[in-house]
């Protein structure tokens, strides 16, 4: 096995590979297999495609990371040679045989499929020649480029997920990988190295914001056998950007962490990964496998006097492994509390040690950086947040999917340009962004231009990246009881103030959302959420009371409504609501008569039918199979 | 995970020191910051953490019991019961719950006759919620063991569980 010494053995990798990636002589069938692909039925169709087509006889079918629209999964894409590149939406296994005859027969069915691509290149070949140049377009078919789903977005730290094998190092080489470590090993020293990544303006992706480029000075400074951590334990819930990249493109983080190695100066990493991302955690096995393969890890590297080695943990479903303490504990097979960050973590963090930790998204645009110029990516974004932000675009919202934008675009271009809106025609009531630390941001601010410090602005955070659209169904005092409850189990109750106080706060929150709400319940949870905020010892304490002063901020009237005239307007508070049926609206379809799992519903066809309120669990199934808004929630 | 007397729990799985050996000396050097998944190997083995093999770790690694009964109830994948032959995750991720995730985990409570974090008696299934597992674009999820299964309808979820004996 050929080992890379210079820029010039990558460049022999990927003229082999680019060829095979953009000009291949077979059909060439790549399907989404990420996670939720997967759930999807994607890994059934590659299966099934595979079986019709072995070997190499004019097809052949390989998988890619997550496309990123998730709504449409399983999504594949297929092109030839001089033919346009195709994607096609929901290919289940039943029906992915006949979309590679609709291809090779040049139907080209408008309905199966979603767009063509115009463009494959990623952000770092911008000088190489676009492969689809000479290749006509299809009329009728919408350019995927242009398609509204994608055409704001800017693929930077996703710029290799759904186009490469994630299992293939010379795929990800042929994308230029590993140049950016090859320079940085060659031809930088360390302190140009964190210069670069410090006038990117490069904040951490995880949720803090803090400056990459900073704490990779400061880590350097501190004397000791330096560390090198990869936070993999993507723990918000609704966030799922980092699982995607680890799945998609786990080279670009891997070797975001070796550029930091030689950057800060240290021979050992590590990956600390969520147990819930079991295949996160197999493709970045194969990553490191490869990468030793060919030299990239390991003793010299590169035929340099540089070593560096990492190892890959798996966390145990513990939410405050997140905080950095935590997790460096928990790396030392401990149990995953936080301490008191008088001592950060770059002067003494794993074993005592200097130690950088970054989160994913981080390490992989960190490549990106080195290669295109610091420059060029301090371009894109706000004055204090440069660059672009994955987001999880999910809840009640047309398209959900990942979305890489720059900073700077607002929630209304997110939610309804690329995310298509609210689905049934309901009414958009909500953004939650940041997570369990996060806060709940209202319609007035839509407006608002996504960044790290706007959103503190509103009292809500970027977190890393989750995007939880509610709509006019979602009732916001269950949604900040709902994480109330998420962090009272996630706690790690060393500290009063968070372990208490925030099950004081859930005691408050469901006797409210049972109908045994107080006059003075509203103030008594502002007064517990000042105290909170204040006094815990760490990040996941002090930004508990988010989800709830921002709904009590921007929603009171929903609080009113519970403790005053004990009212669930959402309808999702069960002791505070019922369905009724209105006469006037009900056609008798019989719908819900069919769906409702205790016959409470009666009727004749085509007359208005009656709800036995006595029968009625309340499981909503009446409301959302109802065509006709005629379940009322009262 | 109710029994905080690890001594006196009732332990009747049969244990493969050989390969509890081989776990942690060659998967893992003896090594105890390699301790949470030496467990979780445990656990995928035995599909819960049998006392005696705790004990065992224990003194091979040279870590208290006490601490290794620590790590075991902080993190939330651990179990020092034996759970059933299925395992039910229902995710309680925000996505999952704004559209209806709490529903299906009602659902499942009913129709398997167990709450959340129980074992049906038949041993067939162990009842488990999750705070996401990153599918949500498919929401509301159910994960059974390695399988899972987005957009579940409250109605088909009697029709998935009979997949699973």
């Amino acid at each position: 096995m050929m080992k890379i010494e210079s820029a010039k053995d990558l460049e022999v990798i990927s003229e082999d590979y680019s060829k095979k990636l953009y000009y291949p002589e077979a059909v060439k069938v790549n399907v989404g297999i990420a996670s939720c692909g997967i759930a999807a039925g994607a890994q059934a169709s590659l299966e099934t495609a595979a079986k019709e087509f072995p070997g190499n006889n004019g097809v052949s079918i390989n998988q890619t990371g997550c496309i990123g629209f998730c709504e449409l999964e399983p999504l594949v894409e297929i092109f030839e040679k001089g033919k346009p590149r195709l994607l096609y939406k929901n290919i289940t296994e039943d029906k992915i045989l006949d979309m590679i005859q609709d291809y090779r027969e040049s139907n080209f069915n408008k309905k199966w499929i979603l767009g063509q691509m115009q463009d494959p290149r990623s952000f770092l070949e911008d000088d190489i020649q676009n492969p689809m140049a000479g290749v006509t377009p299809l009329e009728e078919i919408p350019i995927l480029e242009d398609v509204s789903f994608f055409d704001k977005q800017v693929k930077i730290a996703l710029r290799n997920c759904g186009y490469i094998d994630p299992d293939s190092i010379e795929e990800y080489i042929a994308r230029r990988g590993y140049q950016a470590f090859i320079r940085a090993l060659k031809d930088m020293e360390p302190k140009e190295i964190i210069q670069a990544v410090k006038d990117s303006g490069l904040r951490g992706r995880g949720g803090g914001g803090f400056p990459t480029g900073i704490k990779w000075e400061t880590c350097a400074k501190h004397n000791g056998e330096r560390y090198i951590i990869c936070n993999a334990d993507e723990g918000d819930p609704g966030a799922y950007m980092d699982r995607s990249i680890l799945e998609g493109d786990p080279h670009s983080v891997l070797e975001g962490l070796l550029i930091a190695a030689r950057a800060i100066g240290s021979s050992q990493g590590f990956f600390y990964v969520r147990n819930e991302y079991p295949l996160a955690v197999k493709r970045l096995v194969t990553a490191v496998k490869s990468a030793k393969r060919y030299g990239l890890l390991g003793e010299n590297i590169a035929g340099s006097d540089f070593s560096f080695d990492v190892k890959i943990s798996t966390g145990a479903g513990a939410f405050v492994c997140g905080e950095s303490t935590a997790l460096m504990a928990s790396l030392e097979g401990k149990v995953g509390r936080p301490r008191a960050k008088y001592i950060h973590t770059v002067e003494k963090g794993f074993r005592e040690n200097p130690s950088n930790l970054n989160n994913v998204e981080t390490y992989a645009n960190v490549p990106a950086i080195l290669l295109k110029g610091a420059d060029n990516y301090a371009k894109m974004g706000t004055t204090h947040s440069k660059g672009t932000k994955v987001f999880s675009l999910v809840g009640k919202v047309k398209n959900t999917g990942l979305v890489e934008v720059p900073m700077g675009i607002s929630l209304k271009e997110i939610v309804f340009d690329i995310g298509g809106g609210i689905p049934k025609k309901k009414k958009f009531k909500a953004v939650q962004t940041g997570g369990p630390s996060g806060g709940c941001i209202p319609e007035q601010f839509l407006g608002l231009g996504v960044d790290f410090d706007e959103l503190i602005k509103v009292g809500s955070m970027m977190g890393s990246g989750g995007m939880i659209v509610m709509d006019q169904d979602t009732c916001m005092v269950d949604v900040a009881r709902y994480f109330v409850d998420f962090l009272k189990e996630e706690s790690c109750g060393q500290c009063n103030p968070c372990r208490e106080g925030i099950t004081a706060m859930l005691d408050i929150l469901t006797d409210i959302c049972k109908g045994n709400g107080k006059e003075g319940d509203i103030e008594l949870l502002e007064e517990l959420g000042m105290m909170i905020q204040k006094f815990s010892l760490c990040g996941l304490g002090t930004s508990a009371p988010n989800p709830v002063l921002t709904t009590i901020l921007y929603f009171r009237d929903e609080y009113d409504a519970h403790i005053k005239d004990k009212k669930c307007p959402s309808g999702v508070c069960k002791p505070l609501f019922h369905y009724e049926i209105d006469d006037e609206a009900c056609n008798g379809c019989t719908l819900c008569a069919k769906r409702c799992p205790e016959e409470a519903i009666t009727g004749e066809k085509k007359k208005p039918h009656h709800l036995d309120l006595e029968k009625c669990i309340k499981c909503g199934i009446c409301y959302d199979a109802c065509k006709f808004d005629a379940i009322l929630i009262q | 995970m109710s029994d905080p007397c690890l001594a006196e729990s009732i332990e009747t799985t049969e244990i493969d020191y050989m390969e509890l050996d081989r776990i942690i000396e060659e998967d893992f050097n003896n090594d105890k910051e390699n301790l949470i998944m030496m467990l979780q190997e445990i656990q995928r083995r035995y599909n819960h953490l049998p006392t005696p093999a705790l004990a065992y770790l224990s003194t091979s690694i040279g870590v208290p019991l006490s601490q290794i009964y620590g790590v075991a109830t902080f993190y939330s994948t651990f179990s020092l019961e034996p759970r059933g032959r299925n395992i039910v995750s229902i995710c309680l991720g925000t996505a999952c719950h704004v559209r209806g995730g709490e529903r299906i985990r009602e659902k499942l409570e009913e129709s398997l006759n167990i709450e959340d974090g129980e074992t049906t008696e038949d041993q067939r299934f162990t009842l488990e919620s999750v705070r996401c597992i990153g599918c949500c674009s498919l929401g509301p999820v159910v994960k059974i063991n390695e399988d899972t299964h987005g957009r579940i309808a409250y109605t088909e979820v009697d029709k998935i569980l009979e997949k699973y004996e």
